[in-house]
């Protein structure tokens, strides 16, 4: 045996287990991030069924240290779905405008690059943020917390959201629908409402529960304007009790019935925002 | 009388050309103004925030960032606490989420069969779904406890007595601090970064790396010397992406932190606080004032820092994008 094939042997091992190291730390990287996902989703679904009751429906929020297993949510339930209720409808048909400016209007102008840029700095600015802009813009204003101010902050968490999926989703209709259409006489706006948005009507939607997934859970933007509330309320007006902000009141607190409240309340819109997920998956693929 | 009878209507000759513009140029200038809106919305933010935070920044100047009092009672406000428990708990959430999001990336693009490669990438994006609170109270209730049981004692036990090691993991064994926040924060920011990283090795041209395993290089050196060195500022883009997250993130941090504003000590888990648990904690219930300024500066000096960086990273991915048109 000569030196040479030794030495090409020699460096021929290394590299192939350098190649089996990586890949098993590759494999063991994706391990990590699904053992998250199982761990997080089975502790917040086991001890939230747990803490579940008919109750939880039905009542409002109780004072601290009562029994555990009596009082519930339902007042927090009802402001939380009031104010995604009306934070999607403002913010999802000025989401879509938009998003039909930037593709169907000058997507190569110069207000649409701009726009598109701060739109995906928008996408992914600290929440919490929101919340200080609306703080400044009504609470200080009204000189109250409320439902209202509460509601528009999670719009303007859903525009860049919807912004980004429904020009996403135009840009995918084929260029000849538009220049049939057209040249039949159709006016631009017919086409756009009644050719491009159709046909993207999968897409678009499935932009819209993302971004109500997406506000479902968010809660920093309402700290400083929807603040919380203890009773029944079905107005906007005033501070509104809310499911995000009551968890985080309830587990940072020392009384047993509200932690296991707090663990109902996150098995709620754990279940809600997975299910819109879901939900937005299926559209997505039956297209 | 008002309104005219239907055949009246229905004979008036309509002029085409009008009939389709008005709603035409209602339509246009709508749209128009919701994408004006967006960049409204986004200068709207800024000046309120300069506008809310001026008091703050006459009475301190810049010397806020580095000044590390937080005394509500004496009206005393300094940001150095929190400023530096932003950048380590984003800095703890970069260490572990960018090697983690590498080897998933590398494992979905290079590694994984067919049919397995759409459910893990649907169990990764469910990880960025999950809202931040459940993050939140996962870490502090689950989380949290079993950190302490199973890594923080054990440590300590192990390192009593070294100088430099001790102070670094003192504390009360509750799972709470900086290196816990750090933790959730990757965890949370890792699906952002596989994503982007999945996506910019998907667009290497398979001519060069199948030039490569030709060549007999292993799949380790394809994916290093020739999709990394090929998508390097995709990557980079996306890690940035990933800080941009962290440094914003409030609910999960704020379970976790532990919330007190003194630099008492460097170790990872004594409670500490950044800038978004502090606003999380303190704002609703600060005195219209100087508290309350001085909070919203640390807001804009949150802005300014996570829009520098989002910027940065949004400049990086169209780099990339605009290369791969100019090759093909």
């Amino acid at each position: 045996m000569s030196f040479l094939p030794d030495a090409r042997a020699a460096r021929f091992a290394r590299r192939k287990f350098i190649n089996r190291a990586a890949i098993a730390a590759s494999l063991a990287a994706m391990l990590f991030g699904v053992f998250w996902l199982a761990w997080i989703l089975w502790e917040t679904l086991s001890i939230g069924l747990a803490s579940m009751s008919a109750a939880m429906f039905t009542e409002n929020m109780p004072p601290p240290n009562e029994p555990v297993g009596t009082g519930g949510l339902a007042n927090a339930m009802m402001g939380s779905l009031l104010m995604v209720a009306l934070a999607t409808f403002v913010g999802a048909p000025v989401g879509i405008l938009s998003g039909v400016y930037l593709a169907e209007y000058d997507p190569r102008g110069r207000l649409s690059v701009t726009v598109r840029f701060v739109n995906d700095l928008l996408l992914s600015a600290p929440s919490i943020i929101v919340g200080l802009f609306v703080y400044a813009l009504l609470v200080v204003r009204f000189r109250e917390f409320s439902g209202w101010a509460g509601a528009l902050a999670l719009a303007l968490i859903v525009i860049p959201i919807v912004v980004r999926t429904t020009e996403n989703m135009l840009s995918l209709v084929p260029v000849e629908l538009r220049e049939a259409a057209y040249a039949l006489g159709t006016p631009k706006w017919k086409v756009i409402a009644r050719i491009t948005l159709r046909s993207a009507r999968a897409g678009v939607l499935t932009g819209v529960l993302l971004a109500v997934a997406r506000i479902a859970g968010e809660t920093a933007p309402l700290l400083f304007t929807a603040l919380n509330n203890q009773f029944w309320k079905a107005s906007l007006s005033g501070p509104l009790a809310n499911l995000p902000v009551t968890i985080l009141q309830f587990a940072m607190s020392p009384y047993e019935n509200w932690r296991q409240l707090a663990w109902g309340g996150v098995f709620l819109i754990t279940l809600a925002v997975l299910g819109l997920n879901v939900l937005a998956r299926l559209l997505s693929r039956k297209k | 009388m008002s309104h005219p009878a239907p055949s009246d209507d229905s004979m008036r000759p309509v002029h085409p050309a009008l009939s389709s513009a008005l709603p035409d140029r209602l339509f246009a200038w709508a749209s128009r103004g919701a994408a004006l809106f967006t960049l409204a919305l986004f200068l709207g933010i800024l000046v309120s925030l300069v506008l809310g935070a001026w008091p703050a920044v006459q009475r301190f100047g810049a010397g806020f960032l580095i000044h590390d009092n937080w005394d509500p009672v004496r009206e005393d406000f300094g940001g150095w606490v929190m400023i530096c428990g932003t950048l380590a708990t984003s800095a703890i959430a970069l260490m572990i989420a960018v090697p983690v999001s590498f080897g998933i990336a590398l494992f979905l693009t290079e590694l994984s069969p067919v049919w397995l490669k759409r459910p893990l990438g649907t169990a990764i994006e469910l990880l960025a779904a999950v809202p931040s609170i459940v993050y939140g109270m996962w870490g502090l209730m689950v989380f949290g406890p079993v950190l302490a049981r199973y890594a923080q004692q054990p440590l300590q036990s192990l390192v009593r007595g070294v100088p430099l090691l001790e102070p670094l993991l003192a504390g009360p064994p509750v799972g709470i601090g900086i290196l816990p926040a750090g933790i959730i924060l990757s965890i949370m920011i890792i699906p952002f970064i596989a994503s982007v990283m999945r996506d910019v090795f998907e667009i290497t041209p398979p001519l060069l790396k199948e030039s490569a395993h030709g060549l007999g290089a292993t799949t380790w050196e394809v994916v290093w010397r020739i999709v990394l060195p090929y998508t390097k500022t995709g990557v980079l883009g996306g890690i940035m992406l990933g800080l941009g997250r962290a440094l914003g993130e409030t609910m999960a941090v704020t379970f976790v932190v532990g919330n007190s504003n003194q630099l008492a000590s460097l170790s990872l888990f004594a409670p500490a606080n950044t800038i978004t648990s502090v606003l999380a904690n303190e704002f609703a219930e600060a005195a219209p004032g100087l508290h309350q300024a001085s909070l919203i500066y640390l807001g804009l000096v949150l802005f300014l820092i996570t829009f520098t960086v989002l910027i940065f990273s949004r400049l990086l991915l169209m780099r990339l994008r605009k290369n791969e048109g100019r090759s093909a």
